[in-house]
């Protein structure tokens, strides 16, 4: 009886995860079939002939490789720069002790729950004014202002011992030696964490990339496939390539730290 | 953790350094786009965008020291491209403007006053265009716009079904239109005289409005007219369609329209050029003379007005090679390049003497636009007026569904309306 | 440790960018919320004028809205509860202590969650097609008639949940989990003895210390939903007939296609407001429900 229970679970999990994949992997299937042959009843899961000639319509005709750079290139720069920023504030808030420092720590977690898009209209305006609506800067100075970041940081820094840091400072360490060479390498873990958190959130962002990059040869690629969605409607192969190209960067980012980042929501979900 | 080779930290500093520094240099000087210099930026839209790149080498060829950029945008995110890129201050030297938009962007000062380019242009003249479609690109008779391609609305519709019902010629009244569906509706009961796709499009019963002499909006257009008698009038014919199921109310059911007017589900159909290459290619051959193109007909016999459409080329105020876009505008209107543009998109040239080719003139579909472009007029000419187009169908695809009567749908469609210009309203008359 | 100024350099940076590009635009949406800043003032700055209340009162009035606000409230009811079920399902399900390859099927689980959603929604966009969609075809499998999931107004918003649920769910499953892992083996140990069963012992012990995960997960869950946008953008485009415009939908429409400003950035603030009420609610049921 058992036994049968725990086969019974087996079937359960796979059958889910076969229902969880399968949109996935229809989506690379298709996206080597000839043009037109996912367009016929029934619908065909594998393709009659592997063939290329979708992507190389996207490296070529639709200029993909600068849509990738783009994404790229935005996701790094945002990562690198909000590790940065928001590894100091965390530090600050979790080891230094000042006037109203709990106070300024909740009033920013309690504005988590201000939707981003409330600031959607003026932050256009405001980059308008500064020149830089339809850069890279344009993407990157609201992509630093997190504060789930500092959250995260301060939530894991709190658990450095301060006699380590107490003992640097006797050493003689500056304030930023005791950051930068003491207390980032134990956040290793948590950084990772965010790091990977921060390039898929950019990666994947789209609203704000769609408004504030007019020019085409900035698009980032959720953006340049939402507008290769709404022209090419017929043309499902070609982007379902596209669609291809735009998760598979992530999906192998994720395959290879699965780890820190699945420990790191569960870290952060858990009170402190 | 810490521990011996401690001096890995000092370098690693710097690498981080030096690789934060070229990020920041590389997102402040990679910045916008191919900006000025001696590119003339041209937005393009749908279709349009997709083939205008291939008349640019010719131009280019013609003058060589002018070069071209083309961006091809989507229609549906055109408009909020448009006023996106005039917000951000970064407009393309020229772009295609749908001539509906025109008031929008007159408002907004950001196209130029073409009169003076016309003046002293050589081969350009009004003449040159069709009556009601040159109206479009003026507001208050000063030009903003070329004529790029022309649009409007006929009845496409399938002749053998009409032939089996008495019908060898399209009907040419409202009556007969009427009779002709309740033939239809008698022969084959499970099936449709017309189609109105009331979910997407709100050009039929405007034009129905349009052909009774309803002006839309009143008080200079800066209140809804739409519970006016002659709306009203047009609405209640639209309505009959549907209380008498010779359209279908569940636009929805019909996924593909070709098959369905292939396998005779609907017998008629308005709507643009664009369908004419559509249905010359995915309807079966054996179909290819059995369907044809035909003025639309008047609530009173004639032919009945219908949208004037199409897209003009506009010149950005701002733009720092006015001389080589007029260039292109006037290369763009040159009647080859028209035919040229006709042949890679299936839209019809603004351009009257393109006509005369025998490209077009051969075209037996083709016929109906020429005869119709003689009986288009505008749309209000309001910056409001896209949203007010979308707030009408939605109220009118409510009628059809029985929602609303035709008095409560047009009197709460004007309720909007004139929340719509309620902005208007105070800049015109100072309320 | 008060070494003031050091504090004060590290924080800068941080507080500077929340406070020059989040709070500052947030202030700023909250006055143009008071006007009425359209196109025409875009056009020339004079014809902006301040109309107070006007916008909020406008909002009230416009049918539009209310259709919004249902259909946002639709996808929250029915999809939030459903993707918490589902979530806590599959963390149950991975539970078992004989159970092998849970990495596997973590991950599995998991991959939706990080792929974009402009690609799942254009892959998802096909698979409700109603010829050629896997979902109609597996429907006729079944002896069932197809259905128009897009273009249906009454399946159009089920299809959009379907598909969010199917996107999420290895998310919050991964907080169950994690909760799951917290609750203390003695407590069940102890169940058993005094003769729960496991059905039992799932409703004494599980469900109670879970609560503050779940309570912790809906409000999440709830936040992210009030802000549903990129779906309807890409697959229905607010139709059929509205039923899948969302709130932020609305607010993308009114501000960045008719450019109606002021009237947008009301809508965003009242967006805000349900979002706040709604996560004060669920605090104050945590605090309530003990924990």
């Amino acid at each position: 009886m058992r036994r049968i229970g725990r086969l019974l679970l087996y079937v359960l999990l796979a059958a889910l995860a076969v229902l969880t994949l399968a949109p996935i992997v229809w989506m690379v299937s298709a996206s080597f079939m000839p043009a037109g042959q996912s367009s016929a009843f029934p619908p065909p899961f594998f393709p009659r002939a592997v063939t290329f000639e979708h992507y190389e319509r996207l490296f070529t005709g639709i200029r993909l490789a600068r849509y990738l750079f783009n994404s790229a290139f935005l996701a790094l720069s945002v990562t690198a720069i909000s590790l940065a920023v928001n590894s100091m504030a965390g530090y600050a808030f979790a080891k230094y002790r000042f006037r109203g420092r709990d106070r300024l720590f909740r009033l920013l977690i309690a504005s988590m729950v201000i939707p981003s898009q409330v600031t959607m209209l003026p932050l256009f305006l405001m980059l308008n004014k500064m020149g830089l609506i339809n850069t890279y800067l344009g993407v990157i100075i609201p992509g630093i202002a997190g504060i789930f970041g500092i959250f995260l940081i301060r939530q894991f820094a709190l658990s450095i011992p301060d006699s380590l840091i107490e003992a640097a400072r006797m050493d003689g360490a500056s304030d930023f030696r005791i950051y930068w060479s003491l207390v980032l390498p134990l956040c290793k873990p948590v950084l990772v964490t965010l790091a990977i958190f921060t390039f898929m959130g950019t990666w994947n962002d789209f609203l704000w990339p769609l408004i504030v990059m007019t020019d085409d040869s900035m698009y980032t690629l959720p953006v340049a496939l939402a507008n290769l969605s709404l022209e090419h409607v017929q043309d499902t192969e070609l982007m379902m390539a596209g669609a291809v190209m735009t998760v598979a960067p992530v999906l192998v980012l994720f395959a290879s730290v699965q780890r820190y980042y699945i420990s790191g929501i569960m870290a952060g979900s858990l009170k402190e | 953790m810490q521990g011996p080779g401690d001096e890995t930290p000092r370098v690693r500093r710097r690498g981080a350094v030096t690789v934060l520094a070229v990020l920041l240099a590389a997102a402040v000087h990679s910045c916008g786009p191919r900006g000025s210099g001696d590119v003339v930026t041209f937005w393009a839209f749908g279709v349009e965008g997709e083939h205008v790149a291939k008349l640019i080498p010719e131009f280019e060829r013609r003058n060589p020291g002018i070069r071209v950029h083309v961006q091809m945008i989507p229609w549906n995110a055109a408009h909020e491209k448009l006023l996106t890129a005039f917000a951000g201050g970064s407009l393309p030297d020229m772009w295609q403007l749908g001539n509906t938009w025109i008031p929008e962007f007159t408002t907004l000062n950001a196209i130029e006053d073409l009169g003076p380019w016309l003046a002293r242009s050589r081969t350009l003249r009004p003449s040159c265009y069709f009556p009601g479609i040159w109206d479009t690109n003026l507001m208050d008779s000063v030009l903003f716009g070329i004529p790029w391609y022309v649009d409007t609305r006929v009845l496409f519709y399938r002749s053998d079904l009409l032939a089996a019902v008495g019908y060898a010629a399209p009907p040419k009244s409202w009556d007969e239109w009427f009779d002709v569906c309740a033939r239809l509706k008698r022969a084959h009961p499970d099936r449709y005289g017309v189609f109105f796709s009331t979910n997407n499009e709100w050009a039929p019963p405007v034009i129905m409005g349009l052909q009774e002499h309803s002006p839309l909006l009143k008080e200079r257009n800066t209140r809804g007219d739409f519970s006016g008698p002659e709306f009203v009038r047009a609405t209640q014919a639209f309505d009959r369609f549907f209380t008498n199921a010779w359209a279908p109310v569940k636009t929805t059911q019909i996924v593909n329209v070709f098959q369905a007017f292939a396998e005779g589900y609907f017998a008629m159909y308005i709507t643009g050029p664009w369908n004419i290459g559509e249905f010359s290619r995915r309807l079966p051959d054996s179909l290819q003379d059995r369907w044809m193109t035909a003025p639309l007909p008047g609530p009173d016999g004639g032919i009945g007005l219908s949208t004037a459409g199409g897209s003009s080329l506009v010149m950005f105020r701002g733009s720092h090679h006015k001389e080589e876009v007029w260039k292109l505008i006037e290369f763009l209107s040159e009647p080859a390049e028209q035919l040229e543009f006709y042949r890679l998109t299936g839209n019809l040239p603004a351009r009257r003497e393109a006509w005369g080719d025998s490209a077009l003139a051969s075209n037996r579909y083709a016929a109906a636009f020429f005869t119709q472009f003689e009986h288009v007029v505008a749309t209000p000419k309001v910056p409001e007026w896209e949203q007010i187009a979308q707030k009408a169908r939605e109220y009118i695809e409510l009628i059809t569904m029985d929602q609303y009567t035709v008095g409560e749908g047009l009197a709460a469609l004007d309720r909007e309306v004139d929340i719509i210009l309620a902005k208007r309203r105070w800049l015109v008359r100072g309320e | 440790m008060a070494n003031r100024r050091a504090a004060f350099l590290f924080l800068a940076p941080a507080l500077l960018a929340i406070g020059v590009f989040f709070f500052l635009p947030v202030l700023a949406a909250f006055v143009l919320s008071f006007t009425d800043f359209d196109i025409y003032a875009l056009g020339n700055f004079a014809y902006a004028r301040f109309v107070g209340l006007h916008n909020y009162a406008q909002l009230l009035g416009d049918p539009l809205f209310w259709q919004a606000l249902k259909n946002t409230f639709y996808f929250l009811v029915a999809g939030g509860p459903l993707s918490i079920a589902v979530s806590l399902g599959a963390a149950l399900m991975l539970q078992p202590k004989f159970l092998r390859f849970k990495q596997l099927f973590r991950t599995a689980y998991f991959a939706p969650v990080v792929t974009t959603l402009v690609a799942v929604a254009v892959v998802w966009r096909f698979v409700y097609h109603p010829r050629f969609g896997i979902l109609n075809y597996l429907l006729s499998l079944a002896g069932l008639g197809g259905i128009d999931w897009l273009g249906d107004p009454h399946w159009a918003m089920p299809a959009i949940i379907l598909m969010a649920v199917w996107k999420n769910f290895g998310y919050n499953m991964i907080i169950f989990i994690a909760g799951l892992q917290a609750i203390p083996g003695e407590l069940y140990e102890a169940a058993a003895i005094d003769g729960a069963g496991r059905f039992q012992q799932f409703r004494s012990v599980t469900l109670p210390m879970l609560a503050p995960t779940t309570v912790f997960i809906g409000i999440i869950t709830m936040i992210g939903y009030f802000q549903l946008f990129a779906e309807p953008y890409v697959m229905t485009q607010g139709g059929p007939r509205n039923t899948t415009l969302s709130i932020v939908y609305l607010m993308y429409q009114q501000g960045f296609r008719w450019w109606n400003m002021g009237y947008s950035a009301a809508l965003a603030f009242i967006l805000f407001a349900f979002i706040l009420a709604g996560s004060v609610l669920q605090a104050r049921m945590q605090k309530r429900w003990g924990v």
